[in-house]
């Protein structure tokens, strides 16, 4: 019996529970006449239904990846795995081919081995699948029974269902957590490999990129360089120099306008409309950034007598990612202006401070500390920004402050050590992995000061 | 009832030698709906003036348009002539941020700046320019704060936040803050009603202290309040000033049956 089939069955006897148990109740709730049931038929049925399916669905969850080990345990112990040859990659593909025959995806197999395998996978298989879908089948019973027992007039199961829901979207939320903790765990795990092949402090604070390690000595390029500080310093000049120079001052402009002196009808419609620059796919920004963006810069730098200037910029990727994060400082100075009580307003306008004078010296000094916040987080996502860098940046690992040269960032490096045909052993591909750690550190804790300094703020009013 | 309550109130004081402000006819819708309607009155030079009335009848309203305030409600629109010394406040030649020099304003919630007491003080001067160096901000900033009644108080701590202070020590701040750019007028929005009986003592003293310097128009909806501080009472009822004239007249020998009727405490 597959697994597709079995739950199946389950939810099908879930279902028949919730059916048998909302007829008895609503039969009792007859009967009973005058006397009031605790609970509605219908959370009656869900209580059986879920007793029936949730520990019968947890335990299929559980087995399917056991029992799979279990079969491969016993097939590498019968007498007929020990025919297999000793070289690992071999012996997994005739482990592969036999499991493929044995399951009945494939008619025969390329070695002759696979074919005595697969009989010995087939009964192990055959076996614990039987194993597993007898006890989910008796799982399903057994909780549906249990639960079926308990239906009565004055059984609270309104509250219990209550609290089964509330388990349901705690497992919900939690499925996030424990993936970012997946994440960090195999960012950590890859990182800790590339470590043994390159000195950490040669990552952090050499001035040579340039990842690649020759097989021979007398190879091209056989002097890898593994120094991430040109990365770094791009990543910083891009998105926490360049596009903060734009976004910073075009943000909050729009935000104090948006706020003190729009109208109503004028805000109504603006607003929405900053917002949408956040909704522009950033690749639509990484061609406009390449292909429009520039070659302007270029052309101006040439122009202005600028003999470097290129046509990959750390300008054109810095201006462009600029105008991509101007709906979060803005929203977030926004958010942050609007807290300002209107009776700081009041007070400055009642003195006689004219509305400008109002915003410079009480609005703006009073949401400071959001507004930082804001910008924070728009560092932290400009850092983490890789399409736009990725069309418009360059490769060029070049230390430089000339914003008309190329440079190069942590995520664009990333995606190029990472696209195309790779081993995923060499410390080039493992490089990709120490840079997202760095990168990752780095936004987390932006984010955390960011969030701190926020909350902290929003209390000051409250 | 009595028939005098529909159109003009019932006026009588002995006339003063020259108003410092005077209001005629003055009506304020917000959108369509009318606020206030037809308020004719005149606040003294000496006296402290009360507004007194259920909550909603209007009082705030008015008051806030002797200052201009209302200016920052976006549908709010004032009819008829207001007059500072003679002035037409609603006139276009008027600079709102002159005015509001001059007629100051303290609220119903204490609200400084997140800034320090210092900075509080002397943020008025400061926009006015009115002191040319250091030790005239000092100055200022001392002698509002005494007169405020606060300077003993904070004296020793001028550079500490004027949000870490108490209630009654912020709205004194408030009022140290307007009394700073040296204002003809000093309005205040029931200055009281967010603080504890002891503070209210203290900013009542204060009002007395400051009586003469000033003229002082207070809102209130405290009726004892408006009895031990203010001179003249105006009654608001409805977006209609009932009746205005002496404090003691207005409490012991209302004209308007609707004025003793919430004075006696049979609605409000």
């Amino acid at each position: 019996m597959s697994s597709l089939a079995l739950f199946l069955i389950v939810l099908g006897l879930a279902a028949l529970g919730w059916l048998m148990a909302r007829a008895r109740a609503m039969a009792f709730r007859r009967v009973a006449g005058g006397q009031r049931a605790h609970s509605l038929p219908n959370y009656h049925g869900w209580y059986v239904a879920l007793w029936a399916a949730l520990p019968a669905l947890l335990f299929i969850a559980i087995w399917t990846p056991v029992s799979g080990n279990l079969v491969s345990e016993e097939v590498m112990s019968s007498p007929a795995a020990s025919s297999l040859p000793p070289f690992e990659m071999q012996r997994m593909a005739i482990l592969r081919e036999a499991r493929e025959i044995a399951e009945g995806d494939r008619p025969g197999g390329f070695n002759p081995q696979s074919s005595e395998i697969a009989t010995v996978y087939k009964s192990a298989l055959g076996r614990y699948r039987m194993i597993g879908a007898v006890v989910a089948l008796l799982l399903a019973f057994a909780g549906g029974a249990f639960a079926f027992t308990r239906v009565s007039p004055h059984f609270r199961a309104r509250t219990k269902v209550e609290r089964l829901v509330m388990a349901a979207l705690l497992g919900a939320s939690t499925i996030a957590i424990v993936t970012t903790a997946g994440i960090i765990a195999s960012l950590l795990f890859e990182s800790v490999r590339f470590f043994s092949l390159v000195n950490p402090l040669e990552f952090l604070f050499g001035t040579h990129w340039s990842p690649q390690i020759a097989i021979r000595a007398d190879q091209a390029g056989s002097s890898g360089g593994f120094g991430a500080i040109p990365l770094f310093w791009g990543t910083i000049f891009i998105g926490a120099i360049i596009a903060m120079i734009v976004a910073i001052p075009l943000g909050l402009m729009s935000a104090i306008y948006l706020t003190q002196y729009a109208k109503p009808a004028v805000r109504k419609w603006m607003k929405p409309l900053l917002e949408m620059l956040a909704g522009v796919p950033t690749v639509v920004y990484g061609y406009f950034a390449a292909l429009t963006v520039a070659p302007l810069i270029r052309d101006f730098g040439k122009a202005i007598g600028i003999a470097s200037a290129t046509s990959e910029s750390a300008l054109a990727a810095g201006l462009v990612m600029g105008i991509m994060i101007i709906p979060f400082v803005s929203s977030m100075a926004d958010d942050s202006i609007t807290a300002v009580p209107q009776a700081m307003r009041d007070g400055s306008l009642a003195m006689g401070a004219t509305t400008s004078e109002t915003i410079r010296k009480v609005i703006v000094p009073a949401a400071l500390p959001g507004i930082v916040g804001g910008v924070l987080l728009a560092v932290s996502r400009a850092i983490g920004e890789t399409m736009i860098v990725v069309m418009a940046a360059g490769l060029a690992a070049n230390l430089t402050a000339n914003p008309f040269a190329s440079v190069t960032t942590v995520t664009t490096q990333i995606v190029q050590l990472l696209t195309g045909d790779q081993e995923f052993d060499s410390a080039k591909t493992l490089a990709a992995f120490a840079l997202g750690l760095v990168l990752f550190i780095v936004t987390l804790l932006l984010n955390i000061v960011a969030l701190r300094v926020v909350k902290k703020y929003r209390e000051a009013y409250e | 009832m009595n028939d005098m309550q529909t159109m003009t109130a019932e006026t009588r004081l002995s006339n003063d030698a020259a108003p410092k402000m005077t209001a005629r006819d003055v009506s304020v819708y917000y959108g369509a709906k009318k606020a206030i309607d037809c308020v004719s009155i005149d606040v003294s030079q000496e006296h402290v003036t009360a507004f007194i009335g259920p909550s909603g009848c209007g009082k705030s309203t008015f008051l806030r348009t002797l200052n201009r305030m209302n200016d920052t409600i976006a549908n709010a629109r004032v009819d008829g002539a207001i007059e500072l010394d003679g002035e037409n406040i609603y006139a276009p030649s008027m600079d709102v941020v002159q005015l509001r020099a001059r007629v100051g304003m303290v609220f119903q919630k204490p609200n400084p700046f997140p800034k320090s007491i210092y900075e509080n003080v002397a943020y008025g001067p400061r926009i006015h320019g009115l002191a040319a160096g250091r030790s005239e901000m000092d100055a200022i900033v001392e002698q509002s704060l005494k007169r405020a009644g606060l300077w003993e108080e904070v004296k020793d701590r001028l550079q500490e936040s004027g949000t870490a202070l108490s209630g009654g020590q912020q709205q004194r701040l408030c009022i140290a803050r307007a009394i700073a750019v040296e204002p003809e007028v000093i309005l205040m929005d029931e200055p009281c009603s967010a603080l504890d009986p002891i503070a209210t003592a203290k900013i009542e003293e204060l009002i007395h202290e400051l009586r003469g310097r000033y003229a002082i128009v207070i809102v209130t909806h405290n009726m004892q309040q408006a009895a031990r501080v203010s001179q003249r009472t105006a009654f608001f009822h409805l977006g209609n000033l009932v009746e205005y004239g002496e404090t003691s007249e207005i409490f012991t020998n209302p004209r308007v049956e609707r004025t003793k009727d919430y004075i006696t405490g049979r609605y409000g």
